[in-house]
């Protein structure tokens, strides 16, 4: 049994004239907490994408769940969960109607829904709001339920981009607590962050610029390696290499 | 089948919170229903003619009485001589001039038979040619009248007789009505469908439900199955309207309005699903789905007659889905037609709904 559950070799995804990702390669181990740095337009979204089956990669290849990024990518949709950088939950729609309907699409049965959407509800503290459309949830909140959601069918790993994107300290934290209690469940987390501070809660990580990966360990390896105090420190050494941005 | 039901459950959830959709549903098929038929009609009414009587007889007399009377024209002058009658045709005061020969009357009592010259101003062709067509009618009907008053066989009113067999009043109401019920049809489920995928693409949804596993086939249904009840609600909104309004039900058996409108939602609102597929703005969407209404109106039949078109356009409009559906309506609407006798526009819709739909499966692309 391979313990890598991400493999991904030389992938490389071109839109145009522009390389949005150039030739990764790397491999995320079962269970661990995975973070995957860049500043905006480094290209971690689109490589995320790729590894979701939600864009095609111009070339290379790997596996993600077992099952090969280039023609498999709809069974692994059903063994991963995905959280997009741009809440995409239904704002028209209640906690409660969102929860059903992408449980119903994971192909939970309607009483385990029901199971899981209240206990799910109690522990975000959103019970008394189930009924409220989601768009009139504040921004942590919503956050929050779409992490919920996307591991509600208990994937083998969640993909999480840019969750805490915008939203206050004190809900970013419960957030890390939320991605620690997952992690905790043996689901393995694939998360992207531009706050560095965040990043050293991860097991590992890798930092890109330009589309490409220029370093990759634990945090403690790679402030040992570039010889920094912080994460935030390593970041800005690569940083002010790259070329875009 | 299991995900269908909450794809379903999601889509009427979304659709009755709308504010405005539900209403719309329902307002919009009413209104149209309820005003269109009475614009939209090509029975002229009111026509100016005037009437240049040479003869001064008791015919001239019952014919001029006669124009007057009905609901179609409106005498408004008896000039002395055609020039004055044509130069009020050239200042617009009249639309057709009737000129009634010196002797008309006699050569008529001598059986002869005399000849009464119409000039229609034919600049609004279809008022210039119904005007005339009405008024021939008229002068054979006071002709034979008249001949029969006077003992004269042989009179022109029964050589010359119009039936109109399927369309008895020749209401342009009810050719209207049925081909109306087609166009609420194809704007409610062809452009509602149009933009709802690529909404779905601006607010992002798109991408979480691309990133689950559900199907292509599961997810374009849950899209079309809405819309096709919603377009069998419409249906059943504008026949109830025709009865009841206009006391016009279809003269064949409705199961087949519905068998073919239940084919043609479907085809529709999968030509909607496409151009939604295609499109990344909810502009985009709407401009295309604009331009293809804008050639189901004008190709399809609904307002001129296909056989009235160039050959070429003939061809063209096979291509036109609505086309077959508007022949059936009218068939079973006016003539009562039954299922073998529009079956092969049922074989054709019946294919572009397969295509089509089909189409509409595969162009929704989860990875880009």
């Amino acid at each position: 049994m391979n313990e890598n559950i991400i493999d991904i070799k030389n992938l490389t995804k071109k839109f145009g004239a522009f390389t949005a990702v150039n030739n990764i390669s790397f491999s995320v181990k079962k269970g661990e907490i995975f973070g995957f740095l860049g500043a905006n337009g480094a290209g971690k979204s689109t490589a995320i994408k790729m590894l979701c089956g939600l864009s095609r990669p111009t070339s290379g290849n790997g596996t993600v769940a077992g099952f090969d990024i280039l023609c498999e990518y709809e069974q692994i949709k059903s063994r991963i969960g995905y959280m997009s950088q741009k809440f995409s939950l239904y704002d028209d729609l209640t906690p409660m109607e969102n929860i059903t309907l992408f449980g119903g699409i994971y192909g939970l049965k309607r009483k385990d829904i029901a199971n899981k959407a209240s206990t799910l509800l109690e522990n975000l503290g959103i019970a008394d709001k189930s009924k409220q459309l989601v768009q009139s949830l504040p921004l942590g909140e919503k956050q929050k339920l779409a992490f919920s959601i996307s591991i509600l069918h208990n994937p083998q790993i969640v993909f999480l981009d840019e969750p805490t994107g915008g939203v206050d300290p004190s809900s970013r934290r419960k957030f890390w607590e939320m991605i620690y209690e997952t992690a905790s469940k043996g689901i393995t987390v694939f998360v992207t962050t531009h706050y560095m501070e965040e990043a050293e809660y991860c097991d590992r990580i890798s930092i890109m610029a330009d589309g490409e990966i220029k370093t990759l360990g634990s945090p403690q390896e790679l402030k040992n390696n570039y010889m920094a105090t912080s994460i935030d420190e390593v970041f800005r050494k690569i940083a002010t290499k790259a070329i875009r941005n | 089948m299991n995900t269908l039901s909450f794809l379903l459950e999601k889509e009427f959830k979304q659709f009755f919170r709308d504010p405005f959709m539900p209403k719309m549903v329902i307002v919009f098929p009413v209104i149209i229903m309820l005003v269109i038929p009475l614009v939209a009609n090509l029975d002229f009414k009111d026509i100016n003619i005037c009437i240049v009587d040479n003869d001064h007889s008791g015919y001239s007399r019952l014919l001029s009485d006669k124009i007057s009377h009905s609901s179609y024209f409106v005498l408004k002058h008896t000039p002395q001589n055609y020039k004055e009658a044509k130069q009020l045709m050239d200042e617009q005061e009249v639309d057709i001039i009737i000129e009634i020969p010196y002797g008309f009357e006699k050569e008529l009592i001598r059986n002869e038979i005399p000849q009464i010259p119409i000039v229609a101003n034919a600049v609004n062709a279809s008022k210039g040619a119904s005007g005339a067509s009405y008024l021939t009618q008229i002068i054979t009907e006071t002709t034979g009248e008249f001949a029969q008053n006077n003992g004269i066989a042989d009179s022109p009113a029964e050589l010359l007789s119009v039936h109109n067999l399927y369309n008895p009043t020749e209401n342009y109401r009810h050719f209207m009505i049925p081909a109306l019920m087609v166009m609420l049809i194809i704007i409610v489920c062809g452009a509602l469908p149009a933009l709802n995928i690529v909404k779905e693409k601006e607010t992002g949804t798109i991408e979480q439900i691309n990133a689950t596993p559900v199907s292509k086939i599961m997810f374009t249904f849950g899209k079309l199955i809405p819309f096709w009840i919603m377009g069998m609600f419409i249906l059943t909104i504008a026949i109830f309207i025709a009865k009841i309004v206009y006391g016009l039900s279809p003269a064949g058996s409705v199961w087949i309005v519905y068998a073919n409108a239940f084919l043609f939602t479907l085809t529709i609102s999968s030509l909607g699903l496409i151009i939604s597929n295609y499109s990344n703005t909810m502009q985009q969407a709407m401009f295309i789905m604009f331009f293809f209404i804008m050639i189901f109106i004008l190709m399809s039949g609904l307002l001129t007659p296909i056989e009235s078109m160039p050959e070429f356009a003939q061809m063209i409009t096979r291509f036109v889905p609505p086309r077959y559906f508007i022949e059936v309506m009218r068939s079973v609407y006016l003539k009562g037609s039954g299922i073998a006798d529009v079956y092969p526009s049922f074989v054709w819709l019946g294919c572009f709904t397969i295509v089509l739909t089909a189409i509409a499966i595969l162009s929704y692309r989860k990875r880009s």
